[in-house]
């Protein structure tokens, strides 16, 4: 199935619904199709298979979503917060590339040799143009997402049309929204929840309120000036809204759904979400760029029986990522391939129509029964709820001993001294890795080293405690707010000046881009 | 087998509908008790909705068989989806909040 038909059927049933508010601009269905048409025209008449998109999003996300599948093309949007090298990088791996930018990030592609239109341009062309409406091959490539990039060179995950329908048809009922129902949406254009969050919400009817720049305060104001009923933050996002209301309270009437994810999330972040919005639905998701979005979830009812919960298993899912959502399977498997069982803890696998676990260049890496390895750690319960516990390329092995870095976070970050904490490891010539845990003290803080470590200690085994303390005043992050810890490890790295680390880093990056590249070919074409 | 992302149309009502998994069944798709026709392709033009299949479709709906077919609706029309003469049923589905 096409992503066009979503548009179609969207369409059909309700030409007058208002589908985007971006600003001031306010487009109903009726009116997106016919841009979308147009912005088709435009795109097939360059001849483009890949149009890439540097910008901050609103309706030119669902605008080019639509009109790159309308015309046949693959939509890749690109982090326009990147370096005009980390960009140049990624639009040379796209082959017969048009470029769509923001005005104000223009500069940033100067010089080059493909193809650029501003926003403005594309969207004045897109009136103008023969509209086109192509229905493409189901199992083309729609959507090009890189991944963030922060253990390995970005991979460009290809997304299929019938991955992302199979997401959105079967886990949004169409039209089921209310008439007043919007959505806010916040999240980086680039990420793939900016690009669930542009067809599923138009696929359930609701109208997409696009923030364009996330700021704590503009977002609680859209919320009651738009009626918002649903959201989707990054866990960074929920700990700036929350901060902004636990200052200066204001009541969300119309706020439904709050939902989270994108990063791990910290427990009490979430617990003093719940007691400050009781009348909210918070909705835990879990997804990868590779499964197209979303496939776990904690229900709002999940959360308050977990919040209010005497039980301890109850109560701990708090933390759990939920239950798998319709046309996914999971499996926990050991490193041997052996499948696991609940409480057993292992690789996560996932399948269904929605997982594509395709990259250009290098392929498919799902197994021979169509298995997907997420490389992330996780167990379930005995009533399936799913638990991530990091990811297999953070393990510390220390000493022999298989440590996840989450397990000492989770306890460390219900200390009060603690705002947020990343444990790594490091190498070592005894241990080969040793246990750092490196801690951004609450405000007004200043906690002693030993007592945390006292602290875990309490929790958990001897070797699990920090073999180090370190403090900093933050924690590098990534937009959606995915901790560095790639970053961190290089600047913990003993006997070693920042000037050295800064050379190291620079001359990782020259050799990447020194490899020799094989452009993205499209399969079927 | 008919492929899966297959669409079909009525030749008696305005019902539309594409593939989501397919089974043999599928083969004697019908709506409003006529034979579905792969959109673009000319429909009879005496052929008549079967009043003992005129119930409708919900748009958006996905329907199934026994046999694992099942449909979504992309348009809705008065004729109801059947195989043979046996019609396919709505499939239930529990919602889910929304994560987007």
């Amino acid at each position: 199935m096409s992503i066009s038909l979503l548009l179609e059927m969207a369409l059909s049933s309700n030409p007058g619904r208002t589908a985007v508010v971006d600003g001031a601009l306010r487009l109903t269905r009726e009116e997106l199709s016919m841009l979308v048409d147009g912005g088709a025209g435009v795109i097939a008449s360059s001849g483009a298979e890949y149009v890439a998109y540097v910008g901050t999003g609103g309706i030119n996300l669902p605008l080019l979503i639509f009109s790159c599948a309308r015309a046949g093309a693959a939509f890749a949007p690109l982090n326009y917060r990147l370096s005009r090298d980390g960009l140049c990088q990624l639009i040379d791996r796209l082959p017969r590339l048009l470029v769509v930018v923001d005005s104000e990030y223009r500069d940033l592609l100067a010089g080059g040799r493909k193809r650029v239109m501003t926003t403005a341009e594309f969207i004045d062309a897109a009136g103008a143009a023969q509209p086109v409406s192509e229905f493409p091959d189901p199992d083309a490539v729609a959507v090009v997402l890189f991944t963030s990039g922060t253990t390995s060179r970005p991979k460009a995950v290809e997304l299929t049309h019938n991955n992302l329908t199979s997401y959105v048809t079967g886990t949004v009922d169409f039209d089921s929204a209310q008439a007043t129902d919007a959505a806010l949406i916040c999240v980086p254009p680039y990420h793939i929840a900016g690009v669930g969050a542009a067809v599923s919400n138009l696929y359930a009817g609701r109208t997409m309120v696009y923030q364009n720049r996330f700021d704590a305060q503009e977002w609680v104001r859209l919320v009651n000036r738009e009626r918002v009923t649903t959201a989707t933050v990054v866990p960074t996002m929920l700990d700036r809204i929350v901060a902004t209301l636990e200052s200066e309270p204001v009541e969300l009437p119309t706020l439904r759904n709050l939902a989270y994810g994108g990063s791990k999330v910290a427990l009490p972040l979430v617990r003093r979400a719940l007691d400050l919005l009781p009348g909210v639905g918070f909705v835990n998701a879990y997804g990868l760029t590779e499964t197209s979005s979303t496939i776990a979830v904690l229900t709002p009812d999940d959360h308050r029986s977990a919040h209010g919960a005497v039980d301890p298993a109850v109560a701990k899912r708090l933390g759990s990522v939920g239950r798998p959502v319709p046309g996914v399977e999971v499996q926990i498997r050991a490193a041997d391939g052996s499948v696991l069982g609940p409480s057993e803890t292992g690789e996560l696998f996932v399948r269904g129509e929605q997982v594509s676990g395709c990259y250009a260049e290098t392929g498919s890496v799902l197994d021979a029964d169509g298995w997907f390895p997420t490389r992330d750690i996780a167990t379930f319960d005995e009533e399936g709820y799913l638990f991530i516990t990091g990811r297999a390329d953070d393990t510390i092995i220390r000493g022999g001993e298989n440590i996840a870095p989450a397990e000492l976070e989770d306890v460390l970050i219900e200390h009060p001294h603690v705002r947020e904490v990343a444990v790594v490891g490091v190498e070592d010539r005894e241990w080969g890795q040793i246990i750092v845990a490196v801690v951004v003290p609450a405000r007004g803080a200043t906690p002693d080293p030993d007592q945390l470590r006292e602290h875990v200690r309490r929790s958990l085994r001897g070797s699990r405690t920090p073999d180090r303390v370190v403090f900093r005043d933050q924690l590098p992050s990534s937009a959606t707010g995915k901790v560095l810890r790639r970053d961190i490890v290089e600047s913990l790295r003993p006997a070693r000046s920042i000037h050295e680390a800064a050379a190291n880093i620079q001359s990782t990056h020259r050799s990447d881009h020194d490899q020799n590249r094989h452009p993205i070919s499209k399969p079927g074409v | 087998m008919i492929k899966t992302g297959t669409r079909f149309q009525s030749q008696v009502c305005d019902t539309q509908v594409i593939v989501i998994k397919t089974a043999d069944s599928l083969n004697d798709l019908r709506a409003g008790g006529v034979p579905m026709v792969p959109i673009g392709e000319d429909t009879a033009p005496d052929a008549t909705l079967d009043p003992n299949f005129a119930d409708g479709n919900v748009m958006g709906k996905r329907y199934v068989d026994e046999t694992g077919a099942e449909v979504l609706v992309t348009r809705a029309g008065t004729g109801r989806l059947s195989v043979g003469d046996t019609a396919l049923s709505l499939k239930e589905a529990k919602p889910l909040p929304a994560s987007d």
